[in-house]
């Protein structure tokens, strides 16, 4: 009697798990932590509109997202910056990119007695992260500046101390219009800083920049905005100054369709176009070309129909710049590589 | 001990084999006493488990830089070339100067507590540095931001300067973050463990020591640092290590307030940064092997450092107890 009653109570648990498994399909993902709020706001009206289909989604960073998808720990990644191509050849299986929402960060800054926005060069931002424009009233700044008394104060210089995408943005920016920073520091998600100190998070480089007299820190647009953090305007390839806003990060992107590469990996930072803000940049799903499950497959391809259209109508509410037409077409297209 | 347990072996010889075993297991004590065994052999696994790990990940890193990851300045993640002298240098500096500040401050609200302050006022007090002892370091993190770090650009920092600018410890710009107020901020953090430790230990010395100094005709101030505080002194030392094992590891607090800038400066008031410190930061977006595997060893290091540190701190403990003081 025994017996039967615990054999039948072990089929009904089994009996039950496995139809949980049927009627939920979760997958896994990890990566990046400057999309997480947009990932997780799309990830949970996916599924709500698809019950079936679940998607859990750690935001450990970009580094931790590069190295799960290498390890096959998750059904998909996400990164701020690009993989290199040593990573990709590493991988041993072909990894595709997907760019989902755009990011871009901006210059803020705290010079007593100056309330004015302050426009700044190409040259002058590289001089002062290089060490090499150490005075407020530079002629470097100045100049682009008339009319606004710059004191002549020692600039101090703030960045982010941890890894981020948010400095992968600024560093690649930085080298694509200054040579010397190209080959002395390079850009990455850490860099060898030449000069200034670091902040830990958005909120640790605009807490430092708040504090201290004469500084200046990138912070991340949308931390910005949403902290109504006054910043200045940066000077395009097209050589007029921009104040950053959702806009001109999306033209930005759309000025780099026209040849973007077929794996997306592209820096979008300095752009052509008179409307694009040169500091911005994509975020990327890593998705292996090859799903072996086909249930997984179906919902891998399926989530990222939906994010390039009614998904990036969320992008807006939560200060996030969508993708211009352009990319979101040739991605489009980009799905039908997973099989 | 000893004596007694020789006694019962005469009285009874021990029984051996598997029925002598099982009776004791039904006693309780042969459980207790492997459960024991276990937990305490768990101590050791974990610890060797851990260096294990620490020696396997950063292989890599210890085959390209060898000792002279010990010594290089410089920390290029795209360029892959890893030292660690800035992050020793900045995690040694700041430990120092919180125990600087700690060690006289503790231990003299601890004397105070335990010799001068009526009973209860002590317990009370007691109370609330143990709560203290229980807040989370970010707490202690944005106090540093949002205290410190003014008061350290405004007051102490001129302050200071305008006494002792001249020495090169207190030269260059003073930004408000910097080792100093790292120092500063892990000095409040680890000031409740001295005053706690070393209060409890202070209140155990035999009253009668205390008597037998005054009866002498020692003033209260000298039966307190002539006979109390030696007594003790073991206790204190132990107080003074607790506080410096959390100093060296403190993470959170630290990498708020000290700039986090890999340099090695004379001066107090330049940023630094410290192991706990890069650890936590740069780890989640660590991408490359190479990058990650310098900054296992890193974690190595700071293993080592503590290591080294405590085992200095038992050789001072014994030092001293030779030139006097009581045996145990």
């Amino acid at each position: 009697m025994k017996k039967i009653v615990l054999s039948s109570l072990l089929l009904l648990c089994l009996a039950a798990t496995v139809s949980a498994q049927g009627n939920t399909l979760l997958l896994n993902a990890a990566g990046a932590t400057f999309p997480y709020p947009i990932y997780s706001k799309w990830f949970d009206v996916y599924h709500n509109e698809h019950p079936n289909i679940q998607i859990n989604y750690q935001s450990i960073g970009s580094g931790g997202g590069i190295r799960q998808v290498l390890a096959h720990t998750v059904d998909f990644g996400a990164s701020d910056g690009p993989m290199s191509d040593e990573q990709l050849a590493q991988a041993g299986f072909k990894i595709l990119h997907f760019p989902t929402v755009l990011g871009a960060d901006v210059p803020s800054y705290n010079v007593p007695g100056v309330t004015a926005e302050l426009n700044f060069t190409q040259k002058a931002l590289a001089g002062i992260y290089l060490g090499t424009i150490t005075k407020w009233n530079d002629p470097e700044i100045a100049n682009a500046n008339k009319g606004v008394n710059l004191p002549n104060a020692d600039i101090v210089v703030v960045h982010r101390s941890d890894g981020s995408g948010t400095t992968y943005i600024w560093t690649d920016f930085l080298s694509k219009i200054s040579e010397d920073w190209k080959n002395k520091v390079g850009k990455g998600t850490s860099v060898n800083w030449p000069v200034g100190l670091g902040g830990k998070g958005n909120e640790g480089v605009s807490g430092l920049v708040k504090q201290t007299p004469n500084s200046i820190g990138y912070i991340e647009l949308i931390y910005a905005l949403q902290n109504s953090i006054p910043f200045g305007k940066v000077q395009n390839a097209a050589g007029k100054f921009l104040k950053a806003d959702l806009a001109g990060v999306t033209a930005a992107a759309a000025g780099a369709a026209k040849d973007m590469p077929d794996d997306f990996r592209v820096s979008i930072t300095n752009t052509p176009g008179a409307a694009a803000y040169p500091v911005s940049s994509f975020t990327w799903l890593l998705i292996p070309a090859k799903i072996d499950d086909a249930a997984k497959r179906d919902a891998v391809k399926g989530f990222l129909k939906w994010m390039m259209t009614d998904g990036q109508t969320y992008n807006e509410t939560l200060s996030y710049a969508k993708l211009p037409k352009p990319v979101v077409e040739k991605e489009m297209k980009a799905i039908s590589l997973i099989q | 001990m000893s004596t007694t347990a020789t006694t019962i072996d005469r009285a009874a010889p021990p029984e051996v084999g598997p029925r002598a075993f099982i009776r004791r297991l039904r006693d309780g004590d042969e459980i207790a006493h492997v459960v024991t065994l276990v937990f305490a052999a768990a101590i050791l696994l974990i610890t060797s488990l851990l260096v294990y790990e620490l020696w396997m990940d950063s292989r890599l890193s210890r085959a390209k830089f060898g000792w002279d990851f010990f010594w290089t300045r410089t920390w290029d993640p795209i360029f892959d070339h890893f030292g660690a002298l800035p992050f020793i240098y900045g995690t040694l500096v700041t430990s120092v100067v919180s125990l600087m500040i700690a060690v006289p401050l503790g231990l003299a609200a601890a004397v105070f507590l335990a010799e001068l302050a009526p009973r209860r006022l002590s317990d009370g007090i007691a109370f609330l540095i143990d709560l203290l002892a229980a807040i989370p370091s970010v707490i202690y993190g944005l106090l540093g931001i949002f205290v410190v770090v003014p008061l350290m650009r405004t007051v102490i920092g001129p302050a200071l300067k305008a006494v002792l600018g001249k020495l090169p410890l207190f030269g260059g710009p003073n930004y408000g973050v910097g080792f100093l107020t790292a120092g500063i901020v892990l000095a409040i953090m680890v000031v409740p463990f001295i005053i706690s430790v070393s209060r409890e230990v202070l209140l155990t010395v035999p009253g009668d020591q205390r008597e037998a100094a005054l009866a002498l005709g020692a003033t209260r101030w000298e039966a307190t640092w002539q006979v109390v505080v030696p007594w003790a002194r073991t206790g204190i030392m132990g107080s003074v290590f607790l506080a410096l094992a959390r100093a060296l590891g403190e993470t959170m607090a630290v990498t708020m307030v000290i700039g986090n800038d890999p340099k090695v400066s004379a001066s107090l008031f330049a940023p630094g940064y410290t192991i706990a410190a890069v650890i936590a930061n740069e780890f989640t977006e660590a991408t490359g092997d190479l990058y990650l595997s310098a900054l296992i060893e890193l974690g190595l290091v700071l293993f080592l450092m503590t290591f080294i540190l405590n085992g200095l701190a038992r050789i001072l403990i014994v030092a001293t107890e030779r030139g006097g003081g009581h045996p145990s």
